[in-house]
């Protein structure tokens, strides 16, 4: 089984990337760097990570976050994540990245904030 | 708490990360710690062993990282050495500093402080770096 398991489905004009497992240094983090690239030469800037199904993230997936972030920005779109672990958000906090991510607890809320 | 000690030897590739951070989790499961002191041990581990392979040894395949773990009675106790050139964790800047906040990198050692209630470094006088990381109960 793959470290991290992304789905994609689209919400309107945003694209929702359902994610699974953990995003760690290795398979993990070059799986969401090339979703995310992929996306971008697609033309989809407007991107909604759903990260329920992560359990785990160590610095490295931390950085592939930031560096997600600053890629979609590059290209004029937005990146947003959903449903945050406890332990995923305590990770953001201590880093003080929840400062920089927009974060919602449900899609309805994540997608109505995208403009 | 049982007392016990594990020892481990990596060959400095990332794919061989996953699989020490899953041994060093399952034996600080045997060793009866509580699950939240579990989540920052395994943090902690993980984040040595990546610099130690990444930053110290260059990922040189043919240099090693050897961990050992160690279940006390009132402490957990980790060591992770590599055969790299040393290592001033003084370099490194606060990654939580607004100047610092968007770098991609720079955050494992920062990790490592703020789970673990010790984390020192040393260099052996044969070469190679010592990272010795104490968690207390």
């Amino acid at each position: 089984m793959a470290e991290l398991n992304i789905r994609e489905r689209q919400a309107g004009d945003i694209t929702v990337l359902d994610m699974d497992g953990r995003i760690t240094i290795g398979e993990g983090s070059v799986a969401l760097r090339s979703a995310i690239r992929r996306l971008l030469e697609e033309g989809k800037k407007n991107i909604l990570l759903n990260l329920a199904g992560v359990g785990y993230i160590d610095s490295s997936g931390i950085g592939e976050l930031v560096s997600s972030y600053t890629a979609i920005n590059k290209e004029g779109g937005q990146l947003k994540l959903l449903s945050l672990t406890q332990k995923l958000r305590d990770l953001l906090t201590i880093t003080k990245l929840l400062t920089v991510f927009d974060a919602y607890d449900t899609e309805s809320d994540a997608l109505s904030n995208f403009s | 708490m049982t007392e016990q000690t594990s020892r481990l030897v990596l060959p400095s590739h990332i794919e061989a990360v996953t699989d020490a951070a899953a041994a060093a989790t399952d034996f600080v499961q045997s060793c009866g710690v509580a699950e939240e002191a579990a989540f920052g041990i395994d943090m902690a581990v993980r984040e040595a062993i990546t610099n130690a392979m990444v930053h110290g040894n260059k990922e040189d395949e043919a240099k090693t990282v050897e961990v050992t773990l160690n279940c006390l009675e009132n402490a957990f106790e980790i060591e992770v050495k590599d055969q790299g050139e040393g290592f001033d964790p003084t370099s490194v800047p606060d990654p939580t500093d607004p100047a610092n906040i968007m770098k991609t990198s720079g955050r494992g050692i920062f990790l490592m402080r703020s789970f673990m209630d010790e984390v020192q470094w040393s260099m052996r006088p044969e070469g190679g770096t010592t990272v010795r990381m104490v968690k207390k109960f």
